[in-house]
């Protein structure tokens, strides 16, 4: 395995790999705590769906096999709801965090949501999401996006409406005998179709459209791994993000966010990781498409 | 008169002058005095008083003494010395010798006639000196009532009258053909004589009960009393109502209907030794064995006519003689089996099960000459008979299926003809939880072959008779799981509570025929959802839309199946009160696994299904906004992404560019 990924890297020159060869400083998007939320949070989100699914596909080969290897459906309900608390917790960390840079920035929630930088929607965005959809179609040049692209924002609050359904349903069926003192018993049985298909919305939404999006994309093939190392290229980071890269150089903001490159034996890590988190990521997919297409019933 | 017809044939001249001397004396003592006419018994005693008094007879001197005063106590105290010497009537005086014997028959003429035809009558009137006649047995002058003990012929007095002559040594029983041998003392030792002599017991049957008194004919008579056809009569003068004791052998009327085919009385209770000992002249076992205990004893066909006696003795039959089975066997020939046909037929005793197996499957094809079709010896075995509760039975429980197997095993003769569904029978036994119980824990009471198909009345499962007909497995199996069946038949699953044209479960249909398994096991939990929805389809496909349904579908068994709620085998209608899931009792039901459930909880749709928008519309509408969702965004994604392919294909390349020109100018 290890030497097929290797050969399919080397056939494929991803930009960046010919960029380390040279110790360059390169430009630090993505905080440490941000990176590791981000990992913690492919464990925790690629474990509920292998373990969800082998419930909402039960009547699949796979699922009966996935569940016995997971342990039994026991078993895998401890898994669940063990990611399910990392996963709150992976979010309520990054709500600490965002207190925390309230409180170092020393803005208003106001003025820190709508922060130009930050991750809420904002007219640019709807020029950029034009723009964009120009340049697809030939009739334009690339906008020139800033610190967060349209896209990624779209991902960023599909956790947030993810987490509120996805937990609201779970915390639902997880204490259905807590809940139904309030809720009539019929709830239990909507709370199973939403968090069901809330769930099949978000790993068809990750596995396919966000890893198109992020590593997929041929400029981009077969990974980016930005989101683990934290550091991109300079030179990719200027053509990537434009206005951002300007306007750091015009606050002259633009040091603070130089680092060194990590060294290879951790980028091979990296990979390693990205790697089997995208096939089994791929792997649902398969799954998930065998599941409503051969065998739903 | 009598004398002149004599004169008439006789024509002897000097019988004739005689005679005429006779009358005249005749005339002449008439006219002399009427006294010597009358014959009264003091003229006879006059002389026959006289101890001493001798006469001749056939050339012997004979003491003619008569006992009057045994005369005058005796029943015939009444008549005259001339009734019975009726050759003396009218006799000159002194009377002539060789007096006639005394004639009883002009009284006792129902006697006689008896006496006639009896094999005494015939031979004294064949001039046999053995032959008895009247005062052979009830003596003369002194006769008694019989009710009078000291009467010859009272019973405790018979069998020594008879026994006169029957007994062992007498000229009789050594010069004449009596089948019989040690009469009296075999009678003296039997119930009958033991009754009589030690006890006194004068009702009970003495030589003359069975024989008759005076009709006294061979066995082989058909006119005689103790003749096969005629015994049971005999035998039930006294014991009437036998036949209600030995109903199971005769059946009342059959004994004297078809008394050829059915054992006589004598055939178990043996004559004079009236104990369960067989009869043993010429027809005891000891006479078969004189020929068959030779090993090398072949019939003519060549199969073997060996009989280990060793082991008939150890049978259950080892009290049952060689005829009371071959019944055929006839004394009269020099090798009483040469009248053989027929087969053994066990139905002599064992009636009952008889009339079982001719109706099971086994016998109508056993009746049709269907040579694969088990007779009794097949399970049974022939002369080594053992009790079903003996371990080396081939009936024993725990041989019970190897027995059934030789037959029923796969590609045996009986598995071959079968058509049905239910194959391998026998391996599947084994593995169920009967044929463990039975074969690996040696539970003898575990159900066998026999317990479900019964032992004779075998059908198949299409005869409504059958005893695993679908009517009637719940009862079969009842017989062990009693109070399964109380609750079943009370269910909707009973045909009892249930009237419809559809087939309704019965026991094996959840629990199958021969595979039956425990159902704490897993694959009996898991398997046991799919029988259910073999009628209740769209239910059991709901619940399989549901939790619980996808965690057994998964192949776990620690949530609720259709049982947990349903119940087993006491399912009610839900509108039952008794109903697991009554209002009443749902809760409670949830509560068995769901601790805290309230009446809330138990609202959920444990059969739901988000297709239905009428009976579940909150399941349908969520699930149908659910669906927009997912493919409205895959929608906007989806095109998102279509349209940036080609054009991240191209960008590609110009960010290369772009890359390796910065790179230029850098180095630069």
């Amino acid at each position: 395995m290890d030497n097929n990924f290797e050969n399919i890297v080397e056939d494929i020159k991803p930009i960046e790999v010919q960029q380390v060869k040279r110790p360059k400083l390169q430009f630090q998007r993505f905080t440490r705590l941000n990176r590791v939320l981000h990992i913690l949070m492919i464990v925790s989100f690629i474990s509920l769906a292998l373990t969800g699914m082998t419930l909402k596909f039960s009547y699949t080969g796979w699922a009966v096999i996935l569940s016995h290897l997971l342990g039994g459906f026991e078993s895998a309900g401890y898994i669940h709801r063990f990611f399910a608390l990392v996963m709150v917790s992976i979010f309520v960390t990054h709500i600490i965090d965002l207190t925390k840079m309230k409180k170092r920035e020393n803005k208003s929630w106001i003025k820190l949501i709508f922060d130009p930088g930050s991750m809420m929607f904002n007219k640019k965005d709807l020029k950029d999401i034009l723009g964009t959809l120009k340049w697809f179609i030939g009739v334009g040049e690339r906008p020139e996006y800033g610190r967060w692209t349209y896209w990624e924002k779209f991902d960023y609050f599909a956790v947030f409406w993810g987490i509120f359904v996805i937990g609201s349903t779970g915390i639902t069926l997880w204490f259905p005998e807590l809940l139904t003192r309030i809720l009539p018993g019929w709830a239990i049985n909507v709370a199973t179709i939403i968090h069901s298909d809330e769930a099949l919305l978000a790993t068809g939404f990750i596995f396919t459209v966000h890893f198109f999006n992020t590593h997929l994309r041929p400029e981009k093939f077969p990974m980016d791994i930005v989101i683990f190392s934290g550091r991109i290229p300079l030179e990719e980071f200027k053509i990537d993000r434009p206005t951002e890269y300007k306007e750091l150089v015009e606050k002259g903001e633009l040091e603070n966010y130089l680092v060194e490159p990590y060294p290879q034996i951790v980028i091979r890590a990296i990979k390693v990781f990205g790697w089997i988190a995208l096939s089994m990521g791929f792997s649902i997919i398969v799954w998930i498409i065998y599941a409503m297409i051969f065998a739903y019933r | 008169m009598r004398e002149y017809f004599e004169i008439l044939e006789e024509k002897n001249v000097i019988k004739f002058l005689f005679n005429i001397w006779r009358f005249s004396f005749f005339y002449m003592m008439l006219a002399f005095s009427a006294s010597a006419y009358a014959q009264d018994n003091s003229d006879c005693l006059g002389c026959h008083e006289d101890k001493t008094l001798k006469g001749t007879k056939n050339g012997k001197e004979i003491s003619v003494y008569v006992d009057s005063k045994k005369l005058a106590a005796s029943v015939h105290a009444g008549n005259k010395c001339i009734d019975c010497h009726v050759d003396l009537k009218n006799s000159d005086f002194p009377h002539k010798e060789n007096v006639d014997r005394a004639k009883c028959t002009n009284c006792h003429k129902e006697e006689n006639q008896d006496y006639a035809i009896s094999l005494h009558g015939t031979s004294a009137a064949k001039g046999d000196k053995l032959a008895p006649v009247c005062q052979t047995c009830h003596g003369s002058h002194e006769i008694l009532p019989v009710k009078n003990p000291k009467s010859a012929v009272a019973p405790l007095n018979i069998p020594y009258v008879c026994g006169s002559c029957h007994r062992e040594g007498s000229p009789v029983q050594v010069q004449r053909h009596i089948p019989q041998s040690n009469i009296l003392e075999n009678y003296t030792e039997s119930i009958h004589g033991e009754a009589l002599l030690k006890k006194g017991l004068v009702v009970v049957a003495t030589c003359a009960s069975c024989h008759t008194p005076h009709r006294v004919l061979p066995h082989t008579d058909p006119r005689s009393s103790i003749s096969r056809k005629n015994i049971a009569a005999t035998c039930t003068q006294c014991h009437a109502g036998i036949e209600n004791v030995h109903r199971k052998i005769i059946r009342g009327e059959l004994w004297e209907k078809e008394a050829n085919v059915l054992p006589a009385c004598v055939d178990c209770h043996q004559p004079h030794k009236i104990r369960n000992v067989y009869y043993e002249q010429g027809m005891a076992d000891q006479d078969c064995l004189r020929c068959h205990s030779k090993p090398n004893l072949k019939s003519a066909s060549g199969k073997s006519m060996f009989v280990d006696y060793s082991k008939l003795a150890g049978s259950m039959h080892q009290k049952v003689a060689c005829s009371q089975c071959h019944t055929q066997v006839n004394p009269s020939h020099l090798r009483p089996c040469e009248g053989i046909t027929d087969t053994v037929d066990c139905t002599a005793c064992h009636a009952e099960i008889g009339d079982e197996y001719k109706s099971s499957i086994h016998g109508q094809l056993y009746a049709k000459n269907n040579s694969n079709a088990p007779f009794c010896t097949d399970c049974h075995g022939s002369h080594h008979v053992l009790g079903k509760k003996d371990p080396k039975s081939p009936t024993f429980a725990i041989n019970v299926p190897y027995l059934c197997a030789k037959c029923h095993r796969e590609g045996q003769k009986a598995a071959v003809r079968y058509t049905g569904t239910e194959h391998n029978i026998v391996e599947k036994y084994t593995e169920s939880i009967h044929g463990k119980g039975l074969l690996k824990s040696g539970m003898t009471i575990t159900a066998t072959c026999a317990d479900c198909h019964t032992a004779h009345h075998e059908l198949p499962h299409t005869d409504p008779a059958s005893s695993v007909n679908r009517k009637n497995v719940s009862s079969t199996c009842g017989q062990c799981h009693y109070g399964i069946q109380e609750q079943f038949d009370k269910s909707v699953h009973s045909p009892l509570v249930t009237k419809t044209d559809k087939e309704l479960p019965s026991c094996n249909d959840c629990h199958t025929a021969h595979t039956i398994r425990r159902t704490d096991q897993d694959t009996f939990k898991l398997t046991i959802m799919n029988q259910c929805g073999r009628c209740h389809a769209e239910i059991a496909k709901t619940y399989f839309d549901t939790y619980h349904g996808k965690v057994s579908q998964l192949g776990y068994t620690k949530t609720a199946k259709c049982y947990d709620c349903h119940g087993a085998h006491d399912i009610l209608k839900v509108t039952d009160p008794n109903s697991h899931l009554s209002y009443q009792n749902v809760v409670k039901t949830c509560q068995k696994c769901h601790a805290g459930a309230n009446r809330q909880f138990a609202g959920y749709f444990t059969h739901a299904t988000h297709h239905d928008p009428n009976k579940y519309p909150w399941l349908y509408w969520t699930f149908a906004g659910m669906t927009a969702l997912l493919i409205g965004t895959f929608l906007l994604a989806g095109i998102h992404t279509l349209l940036w392919l080609p054009r991240s294909i191209k960008y590609r390349k110009e960010l290369k560019e772009k890359l390796s020109h910065n790179n230029e100018e850098e180095i630069e």
